[in-house]
């Protein structure tokens, strides 16, 4: 017990300054590779800092040139700032507000102050749809980053037509969910491919995807990540082919075999991405919705049901938009935490180059 | 070349040949469930659950797509998709062009405190806000109409971190010059870095795109004449419902829901790659 205690935070890697870990996005020119999803993110967070530091080439200059301030910048952000503000400000704050009180979709509203919460938290269902969306988050994360990583890997640039099979990789994260849905519904159907393939091939019937219990998360897992991996690999894709030659070269010349030139000089030059498209695919994936929705109707039973979909049957369905209003802010806040650990982590465990 | 190399090199060329096939391999497993689709599409009603699977039907029937058709107005999904995405595109980019030169090449008083507050709207995810957003098409008297579908996801902040990246790079002698020839800012805007943006534009416009066309949970939440307003993911829903024991039919109607996107990844797969791979666009 004691040892767990005295384990050592990773504080190797906090000596990183801040600005090295995020100066990828912010100030190149070229295309970076290198971080990926959350790029901008990071960089715009950051972006303050490095007009400060003058690190923007454009700044830099941008100072010398334009000494005076002018109205027209002003100008030139109000449709958007007041597009944001009306359409992402205002309903983000309205929200914790309705979550306060009772909003029946027709009808009176009236405060009620915590009262949503208290039903929220003791309503068995969230409670259920909650573990549901955790086992969900559970599997889909690790799976479609292995996958990912994977086969991105696989495709080094040696590999010919490689970006024939990057695009065929690419396909079903560009195509409208609901279709790739309606067509996976038909695979786990019985009798449907999987069943008749099976049937043919080794005799047994597959068992009912989608209506057995034990077999719908995984089923809806599957589906989403054959749908959702490619996003992941192009970003390791590129951020492998960004990994200097002539660290490769050398691990080749003293002899290293793929795998070793993988983890430890390839895997650690792309952590970076790793961590931000982990992170990424937390946030999305705590979201999902359309893949049970369609896939289950969440069930069999509340099976399959997701947080999403719970928002949407209390608003909808029985119209309690109070309700759903708090359970809405109960993803958010947890959606906040997993934005906080990656704005930690990504000064302390990373390592960056 | 020395002799002793000479096996060991065709071994490993064996072993990459191996390789190749095997990766062909999984490319096609992955793929078969698009295979699948086009094939069930194509195929008469009755030849669609065959044990063991079979590629083709007793007839190419065409005739499926057609048929389509005549249960729901797809072309009006299509339609409406094409509109609603085209228009809300259009806003967002506009913005996004105006917004993102602000913050990178104009110094003007409370710049970081929005720009901060643009970035913070960043985490906020679009399923959190479907609650308060309805309820305010509500108030606005716009549930069930078209500009319910476009303008609350015009203004995502995305595309003004992305032009604002882009501007940073643009050299500051370019302005001198404009300035010198006596171009104002508006003028230097849109004469000068407008068109110089144009491939950042258009990296923004195709994700823009390609997020209205395939958003399913709005549509379902606000949408109530699937008739009339439905854009594509919504009316193959409906369409799913109405004739899902038709498997051939609901095949057809997704390979014509998937068509458009999967045009769209052939012609600019450059653009997209790179979109992601810069700026972390479109991700799910």
């Amino acid at each position: 017990m004691t040892e767990s205690v005295s384990q050592p935070p990773p504080a190797s890697m906090s000596v990183v300054p801040p600005g090295a870990a995020v100066a990828p996005g912010a100030a190149s020119a070229v295309p970076v590779t290198g971080a990926g999803a959350a790029d901008v993110v990071v960089a715009a967070r950051e972006g303050p800092k490095h007009k400060k530091a003058g690190r923007e080439p454009g700044e830099r200059s941008g100072r010398r040139q334009i000494g005076r301030r002018s109205w027209w910048g002003a100008v030139f952000a109000t449709p958007h700032s007041l597009g944001l503000a009306i359409f992402t400000v205002v309903p983000i704050v309205a929200s914790l507000v309705v979550s306060f009180m009772n909003w029946p979709m027709l009808g009176e509203h009236s405060w009620t102050g915590l009262d949503n919460y208290r039903k929220l938290f003791s309503d068995q269902t969230f409670w259920i749809v909650a573990r549901n969306t955790v086992e969900y988050v559970v599997l889909y994360v690790p799976l479609n980053l292995v996958v990912s990583l994977g086969l991105a890997a696989w495709l080094t640039p040696r590999i010919r037509h490689r970006h024939i099979f990057r695009v065929l990789f690419f396909i079903p994260t560009i195509t409208p969910l609901v279709a790739n849905v309606v067509v996976w519904r038909m695979l786990y159907q019985p009798d449907g491919f999987i069943d008749a393939t099976m049937q043919s091939t080794i005799g047994v019937n597959a068992p009912n995807f989608l209506a057995d219990g034990t077999w719908a998360m995984f089923a809806v897992v599957a589906m989403s990540v054959w749908a959702g991996f490619g996003y992941n690999m192009l970003i390791f894709s590129a951020a492998l082919d960004a990994v200097p030659d002539n660290q490769l070269e050398a691990a080749q010349i003293d002899g290293a075999s793929a795998w070793q030139v993988f983890w430890r000089i390839k895997f650690p030059a792309i952590s970076p991405s790793i961590f931000f498209a982990t992170m990424m695919t937390l946030i999305t994936s705590f979201q999902v919705f359309t893949q049970p929705f369609l896939l289950t109707k969440g069930g069999p039973g509340t099976e399959t049901e997701t947080l999403v979909q719970y928002i949407y049957n209390t608003g909808f369905q029985t119209q309690q938009l109070g309700l759903a209003s708090a359970g809405a802010w109960v993803l958010f806040v947890i959606i906040l935490g997993i934005t906080a650990v990656q704005f930690l982590g990504q000064k302390r465990w990373v390592h960056y180059e | 070349m020395s002799s002793d190399t000479r096996p060991l090199k065709a071994a490993s060329r064996t072993r990459q040949a191996i390789g190749y096939v095997l990766l062909c391999l999984v490319a096609l497993a992955f793929m078969s469930p698009l295979i699948y689709m086009v094939a069930t599409s194509l195929k008469p009603e009755a030849d669609t659950f065959t044990t063991p699977p079979t590629l083709w039907g007793s007839e190419l029937r065409w005739q499926n797509f057609a048929d389509v058709f005549s249960y729901l107005p797809f072309q009006r999904f299509i339609l409406n998709g094409v509109f609603v995405a085209a228009v809300g595109t259009a806003i967002n980019v506009m913005v996004a062009a105006f917004s993102g030169y602000a913050f990178s090449r104009l110094r003007w008083r409370g710049r970081n405190a929005v720009f901060i507050l643009f970035l913070a709207t960043l985490m906020i995810p679009q399923d959190v806000l479907i609650i308060p957003m309805y309820v305010m098409m509500q108030n606005f008297g716009w549930v069930d109409t078209f500009q319910a579908l476009i303008i609350p996801w015009a203004f995502t902040a995305l595309g003004a971190f992305l032009l604002r990246q882009f501007f940073l790079t643009v050299p500051q002698e370019l302005d001198d010059a404009a300035r010198a020839d006596g171009a104002g800012t508006v003028r230097t805007f849109i004469a000068v870095m407008l068109p110089l943006a144009r491939p950042t534009l258009a990296v923004l416009a195709v994700f823009t795109f390609i997020s209205y066309w395939n958003s399913f949970l709005w549509p379902l939440v606000v949408v109530n004449d699937v008739n009339a307003r439905a854009t594509i993911p919504l009316g193959l829903q409906a369409f799913f419902g109405q004739q899902g024991t038709q498997w051939s039919l609901v095949m057809a109607a997704s390979v014509i829901s998937m068509l458009p996107t999967v045009i769209l990844l052939i012609l600019l797969q450059k653009h997209l790659v790179r979109g992601i791979v810069t700026s972390g666009l479109g991700g799910r």
